[in-house]
């Protein structure tokens, strides 16, 4: 089933065309791993299909539903399509439990307790529970991640969006972060991941599209897209890329 | 030359009342110039024209004229263009909030200015309005930042209520000056209406310290 469909998604910005007719669809329980050189598009797109970036022109459609663009509209799509940030943007005048509860309360306007009690559940899920009183300045990179996690999983989302969410984080704290990640994935959560950690991607991924200049170049399942590619700049993009790997 | 309390000391009456009369200017000049400089604020910073525009014309005419000739303009002129007369206090309040105002939204657009993207980011992506963010997540983070700042403003509000004695509203300076005249006694009058503002001020001040402080708990 079809969870999301974008057809000609095209966005500029200034005299850069940044995406140029993106089409995709997204089924129910699919993992996809967004990957190409930077300034591709790829964060662009992510950040378009839950209108965090206006299309310039394109339309995206969610659960058979075409989306407008009234507020009202929008911040429904952004309450069904969760997101998680390279730099995490927690809130840091909150607590990390504080942050997990803020959508419940401000935007589902939840009963303080029983927000409490959710928002706890899903630091428990990412291996912070004791950590819920605990301000962001006072925790590390890895665990700011899975706070971000939390906070997008309180709000039931049905699709999950990461852009390059390891990609500010210091190597040895990449690993807690992916293997919440994985844990998502083995719920059967559809997602749809920017990275550059290409192994991960590998493993985690039902379907990798590879992004060039602003429009899809290859995609297809890992083992085609990571081990056979087809096409030349798909080959050179991997190559770079595993450069200098054991 | 002799100091002499003694006189300001029997007048104590009056200077309660200038005191209270103060106190009174400065909450409703606080509020007014406070909030409408927090309407401004956003005005400037919006991307609409419409918004920004007059918010923008406003701020120029009211920082670039003086409190004094605004509260009398509104004092003595306005009732010529208007069907009805100004009482002082309203005349007064309307110049310093205004003036306040115009000063203060340039503080909030500068603080609001100041909180980064992300945090814009992380707000929508979770299903906010622009007002649920804006209250929820930018502002709070704001106001620590520009503290400072409007505490420096609500000082000012409080000092430029002596302007409310040009037309003769009841504040300490005006109690001040009428206790001097018929007392001939200026140094003991003026003294005691600095020290009454200093009283009343520094508390607040450290108050406003004590506020930073806690403010910062979270870093």
């Amino acid at each position: 089933m079809t969870l999301l469909s974008v057809k000609g998604l095209t966005k500029r910005f200034g005299a850069n065309d940044v995406l140029r007719g993106v089409d995709l669809e997204v089924k129910q329980g699919e993992r996809i791993a967004i990957l190409g050189a930077s300034g591709s598009g790829k964060s662009t797109l992510l950040r378009c299909l839950n209108f965090m970036e206006m299309p310039d022109a394109g339309t995206v459609t969610l659960d058979g539903k075409l989306v407008g663009r009234r507020e009202s509209e929008l911040t429904q799509v952004r309450q069904r399509v969760g997101m998680v940030f390279q730099q995490f943007n927690l809130f840091p005048h909150m607590t990390a439990i504080g942050n997990v509860m803020e959508g419940l309360r401000t935007v589902r306007r939840m009963p303080k307790a029983e927000a409490q009690v959710r928002a706890g559940r899903e630091l428990a899920r990412v291996g912070l529970a004791e950590k819920a009183e605990t301000y962001p300045a006072h925790l590390s990179g890895g665990q700011k991640q899975r706070v971000a996690i939390a906070r997008a999983l309180a709000m039931d989302p049905e699709m999950l969006l990461f852009d390059e969410p390891t990609s500010a984080l210091d190597p040895e704290l990449v690993g807690e972060v992916l293997t919440v990640i994985r844990a998502l994935a083995e719920e059967g959560r559809t997602m749809l991941l920017v990275t550059h950690e290409l192994g991960f991607a590998y493993h985690f991924a039902t379907r990798v599209i590879f992004l060039v200049d602003g429009a899809i170049h290859e995609q297809g399942s890992p083992d085609e897209i990571l081990k056979t590619p087809k096409k030349e700049r798909t080959r050179a993009f991997l190559a770079s890329h595993m450069q200098f790997s054991l | 030359m002799k100091w002499d309390f003694a006189s300001v000391f029997d007048n104590t009456d009056a200077l309660l009342v200038g005191a209270v009369g103060t106190l009174r200017i400065f909450a409703i000049c606080l509020v007014l110039g406070l909030s409408l400089g927090l309407a401004v604020g956003l005005g400037r910073d919006a991307r609409s024209r419409w918004l920004y525009i007059p918010a923008t014309v406003f701020v120029e005419f009211f920082r670039n004229t003086p409190v004094l000739v605004q509260i009398l303009w509104f004092y003595f002129a306005l009732p010529i263009l208007l069907p009805f007369s100004i009482s002082p206090l309203t005349s007064a309040s309307l110049g310093i909030s205004l003036n306040s105002a115009a000063f203060s939204a340039e503080i909030f657009r500068g603080g609001i200015q100041s909180i980064e993207r992300g945090q814009w980011d992380g707000a929508r992506a979770m299903g906010m309005r622009w007002s649920q963010a804006m209250r929820r997540i930018i502002l709070p983070q704001a106001l620590k930042r520009m503290l400072p700042a409007l505490t420096n403003r609500a000082i000012e509000i409080f000092k430029m209520s002596t302007l409310a004695s040009a037309v003769a509203y009841v504040e300490l300076l005006q109690q001040g000056k009428l206790i001097a005249s018929l007392n001939y006694n200026p140094i003991e009058a003026y003294t005691a209406v600095a020290v009454i503002f200093f009283v009343i001020l520094w508390p607040l001040v450290q108050f406003s310290y004590f506020m930073e402080r806690r403010l910062r708990r979270d870093e």
